[in-house]
């Protein structure tokens, strides 16, 4: 889906400078619904390159038509299935959402599981679910709830053209809603063609197991998990900043400033809000 | 027909070395659409041009600049760019081992497969102390000119290899105001916990599967023969009562439903 997927990420960009949740829909157990939204939980990249033109001009990315060779705006595309060589079938933004079946508008929690059954091969993507309002009390039911029962609420939803499978568990008084890759997206060990499993030798087992006795932790400190390319990156900027060295001034006309918000600036507003109502 | 491998490498364990081939572990479902010129129907593409007169910008002639505050650029050449990557080599070292559940969901990644390259021994002792132990190792290794940080994992008899995102790019709930909302008493909890009680079992993956996507293509396939069907749009209901009268109610449909299977 190579068009289609930068298409939808641009847009999901756009949605996380905003305040809006990205989906709206109600979280449902037995008979008790609870209204919620969702918002992203990844931040988006620390070190974006903005692209300049050869005088330091702002550039812009457009889209424009292979035959033609005309800039396009948004409203002058479509989204297209290719049944043939060249051969497209429209589909509608509308078509989409009303091909959705009616109870996946929802996240019908029909199974609740412990999350470390749950191999990691599945975990996609990291989502928070605030509370609507007037939907506290049933979430704070829930939540605690999850927490006394130590496990994870698993169910399928559809957001922005797209099924997901996810995973629901509580983290801080606050829902985290981790999607998951359905079966058929993952190959199995057979597939990829990995040989069949052999008796190895005792002793060479117990070198290995010695070893990882050996340079075992208990627990995995986040500053472990750095992204070095951005840090070097990072680095390098400020030495340049520091000497006044290519920095250059960009002159924007019709820039909005004040939509810059970060995704979690968005998150606390709206969990901030909802304190007070309540 | 077996895959092909993607990447060789070699797994640093102490002195020990495993030379391993990487292999996609995920296949791609997606519904591909792609993006159409409305009126021509046929594909578009990118470019970049200059934000206010719209003329093209050749590729070759695009600068890279960070804002260090706003309308304030650094430009980063090629060259810059390059002085960052890392230096290229065929190491998966593996420094640490921790309990699988150390790791908390939300910074799994991608996965891969490993296969053995040659020394089926090593690989599968491997996997094995890996799984006797219950751990995973803590991976640092660079392909294709990025860094990574991983989880090497023990997945029944074979080896895999997950790319772990960075602290910076989750977003933990500890950052996050708690929301409000008044404590359940105790007989909504307990209503509520013998409700999810009920609801326990084990995760299935084959119970689930991606039916939006079948429809979406069985859509596209009567439309592409002119006979596209008509849709309706649906609404979701919402019902509002009180919270331990529904609890007592779902109760009871589920004692029901199980009492009829």
């Amino acid at each position: 889906m190579a068009a289609g997927k930068r298409k939808k990420r641009q847009s999901e960009d756009a949605e996380q400078k905003g305040a809006r949740p990205l989906w709206s829909g109600t979280l449902t157990f037995g008979l008790v619904s609870v209204p919620v939204d969702l918002y992203p939980g990844n931040r988006t990249n620390r070190a974006p390159l903005r692209m300049l033109g050869p005088e330091d001009e702002p550039l812009a990315r457009r889209y424009y038509s292979e035959e033609t060779g005309r800039d396009l705006d948004a409203d002058d595309m479509v989204r297209g299935f290719e049944i043939d060589k060249d051969k497209f079938v429209v589909v509608t933004d509308e078509e989409l959402e009303r091909l959705a079946p009616e109870q996946s508008r929802d996240i019908d929690l029909r199974r609740f599981v412990e999350l470390d059954s749950v191999p990691p091969i599945y975990f996609d993507r990291s989502y928070f679910l605030a509370p609507a309002e007037g939907s506290e009390k049933a979430y704070r039911l829930l939540v605690d709830t999850m927490k006394a029962s130590d496990l994870a609420g698993i169910a399928t939803f559809v957001m922005r053209g797209k099924e997901y499978l996810v995973a629901i568990f509580p983290e801080n008084g606050i829902l985290r809603a981790e999607t998951m890759r359905f079966p058929d997206e993952l190959r199995s060990p057979k597939e990829v063609g990995l040989p069949e499993p052999k008796t190895v030798p005792a002793a060479t087992v117990k070198k290995f197991e010695q070893l990882i006795a050996k340079h075992s932790a208990r627990t995995l400190p986040l500053k472990e998990l750095k992204d070095e390319k951005t840090e070097r990156m990072l680095k390098l900027i400020e030495k340049k900043r520091a000497r006044h060295q290519d920095v250059v001034k960009v002159e924007e006309s019709d820039r909005d400033e004040g939509k810059v918000v970060d995704i979690m600036t968005a998150l606390k507003k709206s969990l901030a809000k909802k304190r007070k109502a309540a | 027909m077996a895959a092909r491998a993607i990447w060789k490498g070699e797994l640093k364990v102490g002195a020990t070395k495993v030379p391993v081939k990487l292999y996609a572990a995920l296949k791609d479902q997606s519904v591909r659409f792609h993006i159409l010129d409305e009126r021509s129907k046929t594909r578009v593409k990118q470019h970049m041009v200059k934000a206010d007169t719209g003329d093209e910008v050749a590729n070759e002639k695009i600068q890279k600049g960070f804002e260090i505050e706003p309308g304030s650029f650094v430009i980063l050449d090629d060259k810059e760019l390059e002085s960052i990557e890392p230096k290229a080599t065929r190491e998966i070292e593996i420094k640490k081992f921790i309990p699988p559940q150390a790791i908390a969901p939300e910074f799994y990644d991608r996965p891969y497969y490993l296969g053995p390259d040659g020394n089926e021994t090593a690989y599968f002792a491997l996997a094995e102390a890996l799984r006797k132990q219950d751990r995973e190792g803590l991976a640092h290794w660079v392909m294709r000119k990025q860094p990574y940080v991983g989880a090497l994992r023990a997945e029944g008899d074979q080896l895999m290899l997950f790319t772990l995102r960075s602290a910076d790019e989750v977003l933990s709930a500890k950052e996050l105001p708690r929301p409000a909302g008044r404590a359940p008493d105790k007989k909504e909890l307990s209503m509520a916990k013998q409700l999810v009680e009920m609801l326990r079992g084990d995760f299935n993956p084959k119970d689930y599967q991606d039916e939006y996507r079948q429809r979406v293509m069985e859509f596209v396939e009567k439309k592409a023969k002119g006979r596209a069907p008509r849709l309706h749009l649906v609404k979701s209901k919402r019902a509002p009562a009180s919270l331990d009268k529904i609890l007592s109610k779902s109760i009871e449909s589920l004692k029901k439903k199980q009492r009829a299977a």
